[in-house]
């Protein structure tokens, strides 16, 4: 009998004590690249594991394969991640599919607000559709694509007045993508320290989005549109436009004329590889590699140089990167979800973030008075965020973005065809993939 | 008589159960025995079949839950088969296959033909040549982009050296004369060894009386060869044509590694143009047509070609 009273009492002390405790632990996922700001972020969420008594876990996938797996995850409604930091041009399919839960709600009733955040990246990571306060993520992790060069090259008398007596200029940060390209072919094939050196590694690459990452710096500041900005989905004369076909002829010359041999299929790491191991004076690349160039020892701690996409005839504008952060409707704990959210929108978060690596998003981090100062590569981030422009985020972005790699590829690299042909192809193409959404 | 058997069976089985097997016939233990292969034949490869036929007459897209899917027809089939693209993916995978074919027969039937006749260190040999079939495509493309790579790659290094080209003046992945070359140089390296093992058995089981007999009727070795050697090895060889031709044709891995389709899309086979269509642009509905479309073809020249194969181990 006693026995029995003293099992009922634990039992009836364990269930109170379960039922008074504040909030269940959770062990969360969360989805995102392996990259070099994942690393930050797996340091960063410390605070939080310590702060919420919730646990940690992460599944990175490398960024050829990322939009494939992840992808995969968000269609077959799996539950792997319950937060998934997605690449801004799933925004409009994560919506639309029901793939992200809509943040309004929750931001209104913590208090955030997306006036905090730079606006090219609220537009390009949270928004949908575009130009609407219907908020699908936390901008994260901005991102741009901008140029490294070789300081220590550039500032060497004897190439200085190679350059000079070649062009008539002196060898500096380029004002223009004219310059640019001059400058990448004056390095071309030449022999610094006994080495060849080339001109400048760009996006090329054809499986994924590669080459369209990197033409798009082209051919924005060249004329290109993705549409008419009076008529959505008209894409006639814009998307082919005179200014777009000598964006893309400039960057097949570039191709041509100016980069590594083998340079066929690079994208972020190949780049990278080629900048770090002296083979280009110049390279293209997302930002998220800048605090890694100045922390290696070949081209870091001032022998690199960083400026943003140069302007061309149509303007200066560069390639949106970065994502943002976004709580995955099939999670069975969004709550907790929810909470990871709430806790790295903090100001004191995002400052801790950009030192940690991360590209905070956050306008008290950007604007900060030291925060130009505060590494070399800062100010050229803000310059290049912006100015900032983003591909499709429509939900058949995939579709879209697989035929501009097919066409401009084909004509760049192998090739095939002309400029006008490829642009007027992507139109067509394009159209159809409109006209099967129902939009045109 | 019929039952003996089944008696047997039914006193090493527990009782109950023995009870319920003793009054089944023989047809019904059979029938009890196949079923779960059977349910997993009908569950893993023949409902898919039938679901992908099914889902090739609609616009179904996976990544659209929400969407209406609807009903097209014959549309998506009319689409594929008037696509230039895919009329050029076609060719890309057949100058592919013919080509890889072609070298990894002769150059494994060589090789077989080499290390058949025993020497020292012949089994040394053969464990080397079959190394690179050990490794996984993806292994293999990775390190065929290095082998490649016209500054510090060893290929465009010993093409220099043999020529006196400048290593550095030809990209094997990059241009596209040479791209669709470099995959099937690739692939040849890495599964020539199992055409070399196929036509190594096929060689090792002709009976050694047969060439005595040749050589007692003064056959010249060259006679032998064609004679006996080639006709004889005819069925390994065209088994070994078979498995790589199947192999081949859904040859994936080992080529996006390499050059992911491209330069344009000069070595985008049917495999990964399929891959995109289903996986990246989610066409359900058009891929599954195209799954089935290259379903049919496989199935087609695969049947006419165990026919003939057949022919060939009868005479």
């Amino acid at each position: 009998m006693n026995a029995r009273v003293m099992t009922s009492a634990a039992a009836g002390a364990l269930l109170a004590a379960a039922a008074s405790s504040p909030a269940l632990s959770e062990d969360l996922t969360l989805c995102w690249a392996a990259w070099d700001p994942a690393n930050a972020l797996v340091e960063l969420s410390k605070d939080f594991e310590a702060a919420s008594g919730h646990s940690m876990s992460f599944e990175f996938v490398p960024w050829p394969n990322f939009a494939d797996r992840m992808l995969n995850e968000l269609n077959s409604g799996g539950q792997l991640c319950d937060l998934m930091i997605g690449d801004s041009q799933w925004i409009g399919g994560g919506a639309e599919s029901g793939h992200y839960v809509k943040l309004n709600d929750f931001f209104d009733a913590e208090g955030i607000t997306m006036d905090d955040f730079i606006p090219a990246t609220v537009t390009g990571y949270s928004e949908w559709p575009k130009g609407t306060p219907n908020y699908w993520a936390l901008p994260a992790f901005g991102d741009v694509v901008g140029w490294t060069y070789r300081k220590d090259w550039f500032e060497r008398p004897e190439i200085q007045a190679a350059f000079q007596e070649e062009y008539g200029r002196d060898l500096g940060v380029p004002a223009t993508l004219e310059e640019l390209k001059d400058i990448a072919q004056f390095f071309q094939g030449r022999e610094i320290d006994g080495t060849t050196v080339y001109g400048a590694a760009i996006y090329t690459e054809r499986g994924s989005e590669g080459i369209t990452m990197g033409v798009t710096n082209a051919l924005y500041n060249y004329g290109f549109e993705y549409e008419n900005p009076e008529t959505p989905y008209d894409l006639e004369g814009f998307v082919n436009s005179p200014g777009a076909v000598a964006g893309l002829e400039y960057y097949k010359e570039l191709y041509d004329t100016a980069t590594p041999p083998g340079a066929s299929n690079w994208y972020m790491a190949e780049d990278i590889d080629a900048y770090k191991s002296g083979q280009v004076a110049l390279q293209m690349n997302f930002a998220f590699i800048w605090p890694g160039v100045e922390a290696d020892p070949n081209v870091g701690g001032g022998k690199s140089g960083y400026f943003a996409n140069p302007p061309g005839p149509a303007g200066q504008f560069a390639q949106l990167g970065g994502q943002g952060i976004s709580v995955v409707a099939y999670s069975q704990k969004q709550d907790a979800a929810l909470e990871y959210i709430k806790w790295f929108a903090q100001p004191k978060i995002q400052a801790r973030w950009w030192e940690l690596g991360g590209y905070s998003a956050l306008k008290a981090v950007v604007e900060d008075p030291g925060f130009a100062d505060s590494q070399p590569y800062a100010q050229t981030f803000l310059d290049s965020m912006a100015i900032v422009k983003d591909f499709w985020a429509e939900p058949a972005y995939a579709d879209l973005l697989l035929a501009m790699q097919e066409k401009v590829h084909d004509y760049v690299v192998a090739g095939n065809g002309t400029a006008q042909e490829a642009l007027d192809g992507l139109v067509e193409e394009w159209t159809v993939i409109f006209e099967d959404e129902g939009k045109i | 008589m019929t039952h003996a058997p089944m008696e047997k069976l039914a006193r090493a089985t527990p009782r109950p159960v023995a009870r319920r097997i003793s009054g089944l016939s023989d047809r019904a233990i059979a029938w009890i025995f196949v079923a779960p292969s059977i349910f997993l034949l009908l569950a893993v490869n023949i409902f898919p079949l039938i679901w992908t036929v099914r889902l090739s007459f609609t616009d179904y897209r996976v990544n659209r839950p929400n969407r209406d899917v609807e009903w097209v027809g014959l549309r998506n089939y009319e689409r594929i088969l008037t696509d230039d693209g895919i009329w050029a993916t076609m060719q890309a995978t057949a100058h592919f296959l013919i080509w890889t074919l072609v070298l990894q027969v002769l150059i494994g039937f060589a090789l077989a033909f080499l290390i058949n006749r025993k020497f020292r260190g012949s089994d040394l040999w053969t464990t080397a040549i079959v190394l690179p079939m050990m490794l996984s495509p993806a292994v293999v493309g990775n390190f065929w982009t290095f082998l490649y790579q016209p500054q510090i790659g060893l290929f465009n290094y010993a093409i220099g050296f043999l020529t006196g080209a400048d290593p550095a003046s030809f990209s094997m992945i990059g241009d596209v004369a040479l791209a669709p070359w470099a995959i099937i140089i690739a692939d040849t390296w890495m599964w020539t060894p199992f055409v070399m093992l196929i036509c190594l058995a096929g060689l090792r089981s002709i009976p050694e009386s047969i060439y005595e007999a040749a050589e007692c009727d003064r056959a010249s070795k060259w006679r032998q060869f064609w004679t006996i050697t080639i006709p004889m090895a005819l069925p390994f060889l065209m088994l070994a044509v078979l498995f790589r031709g199947i192999e081949n044709f859904k040859m994936f891995d080992l080529v996006v590694q390499l050059t992911g389709g491209g330069p344009g899309n000069t070595t985008t086979l049917t495999s990964i143009d399929l891959k995109r269509e289903a996986f990246e642009r989610w066409r359900t509905g058009y891929s599954s047509a195209y799954a089935v479309i290259l379903f049919v073809t496989v199935f087609g020249l695969a049947s006419i070609y165990v026919k003939a194969l057949n022919k060939v181990k009868e005479r």
